[in-house]
């Protein structure tokens, strides 16, 4: 009956994710009347997770799976589910976990309902609210299975601390060859850089930028806040950008704190894509730009000369708030 | 090598989202239908690999007979066969048991799927699918290669791409980057006389669970009017002590 969740790290450090869906999970089990337990790979400062209603982490360590491997991972989270009698498991919204989510639901036969933004609004029947439309809407979902997958949207329900006694236990799924007959060979990954998925701040532009050659100012911006830089659509299309930084209803969600559009007039499918920003800000010439009418604030004037205002301004008030 | 591109029957990109019947259902009134955009580069790559490598391309649709306009595109843009699961595709469990009975019944050794649906943003079904059938599976797939039993892809991750290695039987959850936007092809009229030729099976669906249920629908509240500044220095301070967020 207890409440699984998979806390994801990366070099053995928690994302902040796993805090998320710590937080989260710990507020399904109060529902329920129950506790949570974590699994986590290789993963170093499991106690931590008892700061946030874990009682107890299976923590795996295992070579072969220092490299992410859905399936390795699904299955060995499918088995630490029959050990604990788990009913209900919560997962995040990363790339890799919407990986290994559904490979998990298709084995256990469980209904799988991700980008939820809420609690549970009740827990029998299981109802949970979730984006849908591509953040067009929200739907209010039942899940009948016995065993119910919840994938909580990035940035939506928060950390919560809620102190807790926890245990730590190594855990040893039986794993085989056939778990790995899809195998990574090459990672290329920025390091040291805020990722779409991750940042608290995006810093995205688009045509207005007139080029790929003036996105030097985009990159200073998003370093001075320690943002992610995103793009849109006919940006990624013309290939002034790679497709990695397209945002909207085909590129990648974004559900940051605070987005900063710059030069994008905010088609109906970006404006779709970014709606779970918190704060939005748009910089256009143009004061018609559809954007306008989704943001929060707004300078109507020319990128190129607010832009690297903005960075020497910013730079100031850093230097006084550090 | 046999491809079995999975569609779905969505509203076009830039259609309005409203609900009826009491908020319990998706308003179809005057929304125009498309193939899914990431089935879309999906199916575009399937014809790259029949032109190239010699490839029979089928496409299955789970879905009632007002998806069929969709189906004949996919002919038209020159998959050879298509296949209707008859059937309300409400749940992303359900959907997979209905194409796993499809993909056991034809042998394929290739299903490309996208990675996810923009109408109802599961992302569950080519994942679903691989597990129902044991098959390999890559998710968020940008590019994919095949020489005889192996297959190379690379798949999008947070923060750049992955190169991974695997074989046949394998399901890939597709999206930009299988091909490029601009490869997509419009169905020219030889095409579309030809897909009214091409066979367009309907099956009843087998009995399957559905896990899950939407009961209600909502749109997300309108935001409020834009607070517009003529200077940067008042930009800062706002995003600092009204909105916290810097």
């Amino acid at each position: 009956m207890s409440v699984l969740v998979y806390t994801e790290s990366e070099n053995g450090k928690f994302k902040k994710n796993a805090f998320e869906v710590a937080s989260y999970a710990s507020a399904v089990a109060k529902q329920m009347g129950t506790s949570v337990t974590a699994i986590s790979f290789n993963a170093s400062e499991n106690e931590s997770l008892g700061t946030y209603g874990v009682s107890k982490v299976l923590n795996v360590s295992n070579e072969n799976l220092k490299t992410f491997n859905a399936k390795a991972f699904a299955n060995a989270i499918s088995e630490a589910v029959a050990k604990e009698s788990a009913s209900v498991i919560i997962v995040s919204s990363s790339t890799d976990t919407k990986f290994l989510a559904p490979l998990m639901s298709g084995k256990l036969q469980a209904g799988y309902v991700p980008n939820v933004v809420a609690a549970p609004e009740s827990t029998s029947p299981f109802t949970v609210k979730r984006t849908a439309f591509s953040n067009k809407g929200f739907a209010q979902t039942q899940i009948n299975s016995d065993i119910k997958v919840i994938g909580v949207s990035n940035n939506a329900f928060g950390a919560h601390e809620n102190a807790t006694a926890v245990s730590v236990e190594d855990f040893s799924p039986s794993l085989s060859d056939a778990d790995f007959t899809t195998k990574s060979i090459e990672v290329d990954k920025v390091v040291g850089k805020a990722t779409i998925a991750d940042a608290d701040i995006v810093v995205s532009a688009g045509r207005g930028l007139k080029g790929p050659e003036n996105w030097g100012m985009i990159e200073e911006l998003a370093d001075v806040l320690g943002a992610a830089t995103a793009c849109s659509k006919p940006v990624s299309d013309l290939g002034w950008r790679p497709h990695g930084e397209h945002v909207g209803q085909t590129g990648k969600p974004v559900a940051s704190n605070l987005y900063i559009a710059i030069g994008i007039s905010g088609a109906i499918q970006h404006l779709a894509g970014v709606s779970s920003s918190k704060v939005k800000v748009v910089i256009n010439t143009d004061p018609e730009a559809p954007f306008f009418k989704a943001a929060d604030y707004g300078i109507v004037g020319d990128a190129f000369e607010v832009v690297p205002q903005l960075i020497e301004k910013l730079k100031e008030f850093k230097a006084q708030n550090a | 090598m046999k491809i079995l591109v999975c569609i779905s029957n969505v509203p076009d990109t830039t259609s309005k989202i409203n609900f009826t019947d009491g908020d319990t259902k998706f308003d179809t009134n005057g929304v125009q239908f498309v193939i899914n955009p990431n089935d879309e580069f999906g199916l575009t790559r399937a014809m790259w690999f029949k032109e190239k490598q010699g490839a029979t391309v089928h496409v299955a649709n789970v879905g009632g007979p007002s998806t069929e306009p969709t189906i004949r595109k996919a002919l038209a843009i020159g998959a050879d066969e298509a296949i209707r699961i008859n059937a309300e595709p409400t749940d992303g469990l359900f959907v997979a048991q209905q194409l796993a009975e499809v993909v056991k019944n034809g042998a394929y050794d290739l299903v490309i799927a996208g990675r996810e649906s923009i109408d109802y943003n599961g992302g569950m079904v080519p994942g679903m699918l691989a597990a129902l059938l044991d098959m390999n599976f890559v998710n968020t797939c940008i590019s994919l290669e095949v020489d005889g039993n192996a297959a190379t892809a690379m798949r999008e991750i947070d923060g750049g791409k992955e190169k991974i290695a695997t074989s046949l039987p394998l399901v890939i959850g597709g999206q930009k980057g299988l091909v490029e936007e601009s490869d997509l092809r419009i169905p020219n009229m030889r095409g579309i006389m030809m897909a009214r030729k091409k066979a367009l099976n309907v099956v009843e669906p087998v009995a399957a669970v559905k896990a899950t249920q939407d009961t209600k629908f909502e749109k997300p509240v309108a935001k409020g009017t834009v607070k517009l500044v003529d200077n940067v220095a008042d930009l800062i301070n706002l995003l600092h002590n009204e909105a916290k967020a810097i």
